[in-house]
């Protein structure tokens, strides 16, 4: 990553200070941006002067909107003429869990029209949480003639029929990635839209597509596209036609297997081994949907060097995790559900030395009568094994303030800590504490920490312990936590590096949102849902700071002077003007 | 909601239907909740006719559905509950329950015979009309709506995905089902 050093000139930049920059050919200048790549640093690099601006404007490929509202399509095309590449977040993160209406925004088609006008020669689009149709993605398809990527990720609003029109028109295409989407499947048929002489694909990930798929069509495609690294398949294809993909795919580096459960004799099964064993690039593996125990082995001669596997969906038990492992000494990446229970996760610490990440997912979230899953002990076994684990995503149904204290010693470079005491407002599992001290710890000793989610009780305890230590926090997940406003006035007055806050049910009302005021102008976004926020308070709020968009989404049958929900975001291009009705723009 | 007062009557608030008092709302999910139906209560009341589930009063906030929690992306929740399904069995009389895990078996007749192994008892054979009459045992199951069937009524992977638990009954209570 390069970063550039930045010398401010002391005083304001005018004619005579600007000459020992402005001797600097604007054409070199913008060589030398155009090697930026991180947007961070980028904009850092526009602020300088104005040449700086205009070069680093001229030089800029590929633009990222964190917040489709938060500027205008017509500003964006007249800042950056030479884009190549456009990634586009919309709606709040909470949408993923049904917490935002329908129809809320964030549709994409808007967007499309003017990118067709400006940037004809577009190759890419990446998108997060946007809305985005049929008709859109033909419009797409047919607007712009050498489109390669398109990777769409939590976006709703299509079916299967605008992938179809996308592999009809895109001659060029070499990355089509659509991951879990709330797609309308209306059938595999999409795949036989690839024409004969179509041959560029190299990335392909349609694994949350729920419908079978034309594995013929499947079959030939992979066939041809000869630089396919990347294939990821849905439920619906089974082993044996795993194998046959695989036979015409050996240079694949990731991997999404169908099921993985079908009845194999022993050729078939000899035969599947092989074909794993000969991708000698496999670095990621996926999918093993319904992976049977017997039929693992069948993946330890592939996976010496994987360094990610996502058994997310494989419900696994501790004993066929632990035999899994010890062949996998190079993991860096390992996602898997709570069946593993906290033996499986004892394997985890014994044999993954060079462990980064870990992500546990219960099978069984809303069935309160389940008593497995992993607990405290999973994560602290974890956590001795693996000291350079830096990102973890944990469900548990119980957790304990010591644990996380001696979890954060093993491993002090965490950057992002997600842990989820399934049952709202649960305390230390044994001194039935509130888990402020857990926080406490986390946020002390990890000076790194970047995104943390808290769960479990917590009282104003654990946000002034945020607001205090977590220096380099950006994005903060509360929910059913605190005990008062005081609690996120801490979190709003510290964190000086906050950019994403999101609440849920928690007692913070009008007071606490007030007190953020100059702080959501540096921030991208505040979500409150079902807290003690009025409408009332939201007006001030917008009274005081106009350059804010403060939208209310109201609940049928609640009381009129409550915000149910309140999404606060800053913007250089005032109110949108495609909100729902169920949307209130104050 | 809508408050009909055309003929001075505020029709809405005598309508009469099982459950508690604005619980209609849309945005509640309507996934299994832990209400447990005894039969008694089954061959009492019945099931209602407009589908409302019957709620227990006073659910302790603990277990009620909370929409979006835990933050579990939709596309993971459709996976979930065909992962490896493991379910409690009771039998009537027995001191202790067992769990079994549905996926290890391939039809009926397969799951019958685990369930005849492990309990050592006679299940005997399914028929559309009279069920398992012939035999002293019944085995009825718990479905995702909370209501208590017969096994062997559904398609095998309809049953695999809503089977929440397992009660085999004792012939003599078990004569009632057939009739329902």
């Amino acid at each position: 990553m390069e970063s550039f050093e930045l010398k401010r000139s002391k005083d304001s930049v005018n004619s005579d200070q600007s000459a020992h920059w402005s001797s600097f050919p604007d054409e070199v200048l913008e060589r030398v941006l155009s090697r930026l790549k991180s947007h961070r640093d980028r904009s850092s690099a526009s602020l300088v002067c104005k040449d700086w601006y205009h070069a680093e404007r001229w030089s800029r490929t590929n633009v990222f909107i964190g917040n489709c509202y938060s500027v205008s399509q017509e500003i964006v095309v007249r800042r950056f003429s030479r884009i190549r590449s456009v990634t586009l977040k919309g709606k709040p993160r909470f949408s993923d869990f049904n917490l935002v209406p329908e129809n809320w925004g964030a549709n994409i088609h808007a967007w499309l029209v003017v990118f067709a006008a400006k940037y004809p020669f577009l190759e890419e689009l990446r998108l997060k949480r946007m809305a985005i149709n049929d008709q859109s993605l033909e419009f797409l398809a047919v607007s712009f003639p050498n489109f390669k990527a398109l990777s769409l990720l939590s976006c709703d609003g299509f079916s299967t029929n605008g992938l179809a029109a996308i592999a009809t028109h895109c001659k060029n295409l070499t990355e089509l990635d659509i991951q879990e989407n709330d797609i309308d499947d209306i059938g595999g048929s999409w795949l036989s839209c690839f024409p004969e002489s179509f041959t560029s694909l190299e990335v392909l990930n349609f694994a949350n597509l729920t419908s079978d798929i034309n594995f013929d069509a499947l079959e030939k495609l992979v066939g041809r596209c000869k630089s396919m690294r990347v294939l990821k398949l849905n439920r619906s294809v089974s082993l044996e036609q795993l194998q046959r993909l695989l036979v015409n795919a050996p240079r694949l580096a990731e991997l999404g297997t169908g099921s993985f459960s079908q009845e194999l004799i022993v050729r078939e099964y000899e035969e599947l081994e092989s074909a794993l064993s000969n991708c000698k690039n496999m670095h990621t593996l996926s999918g093993l949907w319904d992976a049977k125990g017997i039929y693992l082995p069948a993946l330890y001669p592939a996976c010496t060097h994987l360094t990610f596997l996502n058994l997310s969906y494989a419900a696994l038990q501790s004993l066929e995790l632990a035999k899994l492992l010890p062949h996998r000494r190079r993991l860096k990446h390992l996602w898997v559900l709570d069946t593993v229970e906290d033996k499986g996760l004892e394997a985890v610490g014994l044999n993954c030395p060079l462990l980064e990440e870990l992500r546990v997912f219960p099978a069984d979230p809303f069935d309160d009568e389940i008593v497995h899953g992993v607990t405290d002990a999973g994560f602290v076994a974890v956590s001795f094994g693996c000291p350079r684990l830096h990102y973890v995503l944990y469900f548990c149904r119980q957790m304990t303030n010591a644990a996380v204290a001696t979890i954060v010693q093993n491993c002090p470079d965490f950057t992002h800590f997600r842990l989820c005491i399934m049952n709202p407002g649960q305390p230390d599992h044994l001194t039935n504490e509130p888990m402020d001290e857990a926080f406490g710890a986390v946020v002390k000793t990890c000076t790194k920490l970047q995104r943390l989610s808290v769960s479990g009780r917590l009282t104003d305890r654990t946000f002034e312990y945020i607001g205090r230590y977590a220096k380099n926090l950006e994005t903060l997940s509360v929910a059913f936590a605190g005990s008062s406003d005081w609690g996120m006035q801490c979190v709003l007055g510290g964190c000086p590096k906050l950019r994403k806050l999101e609440i849920r049910d928690c007692p913070f009302g009008n007071a606490a949102l007030l007190s953020g005021l100059e702080k959501y102008e540096s921030m991208r976004s505040l979500w409150m849902s079902a807290c003690n926020v009025t409408m009332n308070g939201c007006r001030l709020l917008a009274r005081e700071m106009p350059r804010l968009n403060i939208e209310v989404m109201k609940e049928d049958g609640s009381d009129d002077s409550q915000a149910d929900k309140v999404y606060v975001y800053r913007s250089i291009a005032g109110p949108r003007r495609d909100a729902p009705r169920s949307v209130l723009t104050l | 909601m809508e408050v009909n007062y055309d003929n001075g009557l505020n029709l809405k608030a005598t309508e009469l239907r099982l459950g508690l008092p604005g619980s209609d709302e849309p945005e509640r999910q309507t996934t299994p909740r832990s209400n447990k139906r005894t039969l008694s209560e089954i061959s009492s009341s019945g099931v209602t006719d407009d589908g409302n589930d019957y709620q227990q009063d006073s659910a302790p906030p603990a277990k009620e559905q909370v929409v979006g929690w835990p933050p579990i992306r939709s596309y993971r929740k459709n996976c979930i509950h065909a992962t490896g399904r493991y379910v409690k069995v009771s039998v009537d009389g027995a001191a202790y329950l067992r769990k079994i895990d549905l996926k290890v078996y391939r039809s009926y007749p397969d799951l019958l015979k685990a369930l005849e192994n492990m309990f050592k008892l006679t299940i005997g054979a399914y028929s559309e009309r009279e069920g398992y009459n012939g035999s002293g045992y019944a085995p009825t199951y718990e479905d995702k709506d909370g209501d208590w069937m017969l096994v062997g009524d559904v398609p095998w992977e309809m049953f695999i995905s809503s089977c929440k638990r397992l009660r085999i009954m004792k012939g003599s209570e078990a004569r009632g089902l057939g009739c329902v």
